[in-house]
C-alpha cells in the first residue's frame, strides 16, 4: 500500500481537474454543515438569552396561576375565577418567606395622546409589582395602595410607550386616553429590554388593578386575576415560599388535603427549564432538517464519485497495470470523497460562523458558537464522505484491469 | 537462461452463453534477452496471451512460470505485485495519463513500487533520457507527438527495472517513420541493455526487427521461428 500522503496528493490533483464539479459537489455538504452550525449557534444563544432575561425579570420570582397544573409542562386553560386580588394580598401578608406579592390582570389597549396613537398591553396590578420585578422608575412616582382602593385613573408607562406617545416631551403629569378613558401619567419606568419570550417589556402601561378591571376593561369577573407574581425573601427561600403559598391557597380555596389544586405555583428556575426545553426541541428539529441536507450532500458526493469512477475507468486500468493494488485504488477514491466532504465541512463551518454573526447583527438574535457543534459538524461531514465514498471506491478497485484498459 | 515458460496454457471465456476458447494448449519459453514478435489475425488469441504474460489475467488451465515462479493461480493483489516489479507495458494507445507531465507519467510505477520520493525524479529522468526525451520531461502528453508519447510509455515500462517489456501493437497508432524510430529504440534497448521484449504486431516490417516470430491462429501456435532454429 502506498503512503497516505501520496494518495492525498493524487486525490487533490484529481479534484482540481474538475474545479467546478468539485465545488458544486461540496456545496451540499457546505450548506448542511452551515445549517448545523447556525442551528446550534442560534439554539445555544437563545438558551443563554432566556436564562439572562428570566434572571432580569427579577430573581427569586414565583408565579401563581389559576387552573390546575398539568404535569411538568404547561398550565391548563384559565377555567375558573379562582385566583383573586385578595389571594395576592393574603400571600403578601401571611407567608413569611414571601417578600412581595402582586396580582396581575392584563389586557391590550389603544392609547392616545394628542394626535399620537399607540397600542400597548395594560397591566393592572398593585404597587408591589415594581418590587417583585425589581423595576425602578426613571421619573415621576408610582401609584399607591390608596389609588388601588379608589381605582384612581393613574398610570405608569414604559419607555417604549413614552417614546411613541410623547417623543421628547416629559410624560409625567400629562393625561393620556386609554380606551377613551382619561388617565394621568404619574411615572415612567426604567428600561427593561426584551422578555424571555422576545416581547418588548418596555411597551407596557401599569395601572391600579381596580382601575383596569372597573374602568378600562369591562371585566366580567371583577376581583379575579390572571396571575400573581411573588418575590421570595431570598433565593434560598424559593422552596419554602412555594410551600407556604400552596398551603395558604389550599386553605383559602377550601381544598381538602390531597385534593386537586385549582392553581399552580411555579418558580423561575422551573420556567427557565420549560423555556429551554422548548428551544431544545426546536433546535433538535432544525438540526434534524440540517442533517438531512448533509445526507443529501453525501448522496451527491456518491453520485459524483460514481460518475468519476466511470470517467476514469481507463486511468484506473493504467494504474492497475502499473502495479496499483486493490487498496491503493480504493484509498485513492475514498480519500477523494473524504477530501470533498471535509473541505465542504470546513467551508461550511466558516460560512456557518459568518452566517451566525450576520443573523446576530441583522435580527438582533443572540448566537453562541459552541466548539462542540464545530467538531460535530466537521466529524459528521468527514464520516459522510467516507460512508458515501466507500461504494464508488470499492467499485473502482474491483474493476477488471483488462476491461478498464480497453474502456473508451 | 529461461525467463518465462508457458506450459500448455488454455483460456476460455464465457461470452453470453457461449464458451469461447481463446487459447488452447499454448507452450513456449522465452530466454532472457530475447526480442520476440507475436503475429496473428485478430481473434487469434495473441491479446489473451499478452494479458496472461503481463499478469493482468490468469489462464483457465496450464502453467505460467515467470522467473521460476508459478504465477498462474495468484490473487489480484499478488498479480499486481508481480506487475509492478517485473513487467513493463507498452500499449497501442500509449495510455499515458493526461494533465500529467512526461516525467510524472514515468514516475508512476515507482510510486506503486514504494520507491522513496527523492529517488523517483532521478530514476524517471534517467529512463526518459534512455528513450531520448530528457528535454521533454515537463511536457504533457497532448504536447507531444504520437512517437514521443509512445517513447514516454516505453520509459515508463523501463523505469521499474522490469524483467520483460510487453508491447501490444506499439506501432499501431504511429506513422511509418515514427514506427521505424520506435523499432530502432526497441532494438537498441534489446541489444545494448539486454532488455527482453515481446511485442504483438500485424506488420511484417515490424516483426522483421525481432529475432523470433511466433505466429498464432485460433488460439494455437502455428509456427515459432525460435523453435525452428533450435
Amino acid at each position: 500500500m502506498i503512503a497516505l500522503s501520496e494518495t492525498t496528493k493524487i486525490a487533490f490533483r484529481a479534484l482540481l481537474v474538475n474545479k467546478t464539479r468539485s465545488a458544486l459537489t461540496m456545496l451540499g455538504i457546505v450548506i448542511g454543515v452551515m445549517a448545523v452550525i447556525m442551528m446550534f449557534a442560534i439554539g445555544a444563544g437563545a438558551n443563554r438569552q432566556i436564562a439572562e432575561r428570566f434572571s432580569s425579570m427579577g430573581s427569586n420570582m414565583i408565579i401563581v396561576r389559576p387552573g390546575a397544573s398539568q404535569g411538568p409542562g404547561g398550565v391548563s386553560g384559565i377555567s375558573s375565577r379562582n385566583l383573586t386580588i385578595e389571594d395576592a394580598y393574603a400571600i403578601g401578608s401571611e407567608c413569611p418567606a414571601v417578600a412581595y406579592a402582586a396580582p396581575v390582570s392584563s389586557g391590550n389597549a389603544q392609547v392616545v395622546y394628542g394626535n399620537q396613537n399607540w397600542s400597548a398591553p395594560v397591566t393592572g396590578t398593585t404597587p408591589d409589582y415594581l418590587f417583585v420585578r425589581d423595576w425602578g422608575l426613571d421619573s415621576g412616582h408610582s401609584f399607591t395602595e390608596q389609588d388601588v382602593r379608589s381605582a384612581a385613573k393613574l398610570a405608569i408607562i414604559g419607555k417604549t410607550v413614552a417614546e411613541n406617545l410623547f417623543g421628547n416631551e416629559d410624560p409625567v403629569g400629562k393625561t393620556i386616553r386609554v380606551l377613551r378613558v382619561p388617565v394621568v401619567v404619574v411615572g415612567v419606568l426604567g428600561e427593561m429590554g426584551e422578555s424571555a419570550f422576545g416581547r418588548d417589556e418596555d411597551n407596557i402601561i401599569l395601572v391600579p388593578i381596580t382601575t383596569a378591571q372597573r374602568r378600562l376593561f369591562s371585566t366580567s369577573r371583577i376581583g379575579s386575576v390572571s396571575s400573581i407574581m411573588v418575590k421570595a425573601t431570598g433565593s434560598g427561600m424559593l422552596e419554602a415560599a412555594q410551600k407556604q403559598i400552596e398551603m395558604l391557597l389550599e386553605i383559602r380555596h377550601r381544598i381538602r388535603p390531597g385534593g386537586e389544586q385549582d392553581f399552580s405555583v411555579r418558580n423561575m428556575s422551573q420556567m427557565i427549564e420549560n423555556a429551554k426545553s422548548a428551544t431544545r426541541i426546536m433546535t433538535l428539529l432544525l438540526t434534524a432538517v440540517a442533517s438531512v441536507s448533509l445526507l443529501v450532500g453525501g448522496i451527491g458526493i456518491m453520485n459524483i464519485m460514481l460518475v468519476s469512477v466511470t470517467e476514469r475507468t481507463r486511468e484506473i486500468g493504467i494504474r492497475m497495470a502499473l502495479g496499483a493494488r486493490t487498496v491503493d485504488i480504493r484509498l485513492q477514491f475514498l480519500v477523494e470523497a473524504a477530501a470533498l466532504s471535509m473541505l465542504g465541512g470546513f467551508v461550511g463551518i466558516l460560512l456557518g460562523i459568518t452566517g451566525s454573526q450576520v443573523i446576530s447583527r441583522g435580527f438582533g438574535w443572540a448566537v453562541e458558537i459552541s466548539p462542540f457543534s464545530v467538531v460535530l459538524a466537521f466529524g459528521f461531514s468527514a464520516l459522510v464522505g467516507i460512508f458515501f465514498g466507500y461504494f464508488p471506491a470499492v467499485k473502482a478497485s474491483m474493476l477488471n484491469p483488462i476491461e478498464a484498459l480497453r474502456y473508451e | 537462461m529461461e525467463l518465462l515458460r508457458a506450459d500448455n496454457l488454455s483460456k476460455t471465456y464465457l461470452m453470453g452463453d457461449v464458451n469461447v476458447q481463446a487459447l488452447s494448449g499454448v507452450s513456449f519459453s522465452v530466454t532472457r534477452g530475447e526480442f520476440i514478435s507475436i503475429m496473428g489475425a485478430s481473434g487469434s488469441g495473441k491479446s489473451t496471451l499478452m494479458n496472461i504474460l503481463g499478469c493482468l489475467d490468469t489462464p483457465t488451465d496450464g502453467k505460467y512460470i515467470l522467473e521460476g515462479k508459478d504465477v498462474s493461480g495468484l490473487s489480484r493483489d499478488e498479480l499486481a505485485d508481480i506487475r509492478k516489479h517485473r513487467i513493463g507495458f507498452v500499449f497501442q494507445g500509449f495510455n499515458l495519463l493526461p494533465r500529467m507531465s512526461a516525467l510524472e507519467n514515468v514516475k508512476m510505477p515507482l510510486l506503486y513500487n514504494e520507491i522513496p520520493a527523492h529517488e523517483r525524479d532521478p530514476r524517471a529522468m534517467e529512463a526518459l533520457e534512455m528513450v531520448g526525451l530528457g528535454d521533454r520531461a515537463n511536457h504533457q502528453p497532448q504536447q507531444l507527438s504520437g512517437g514521443q508519447q509512445q517513447r514516454v510509455a516505453i520509459a515508463r515500462a523501463l523505469v521499474n527495472g522490469s524483467s520483460i517489456i510487453l508491447a501490444d501493437e506499439p506501432t499501431g497508432n504511429l506513422d511509418s517513420e515514427a514506427s521505424r524510430e520506435l523499432m530502432d529504440l526497441f532494438s537498441r534497448l534489446n541489444s545494448k541493455l539486454g532488455r527482453t521484449i515481446v511485442q504483438v504486431t500485424h506488420e511484417q516490417d515490424m516483426a522483421a526487427y525481432t529475432g523470433r516470430i511466433i505466429s498464432f491462429r485460433d488460439g494455437r501456435i502455428v509456427s515459432d521461428s525460435g523453435v525452428e532454429r533450435k
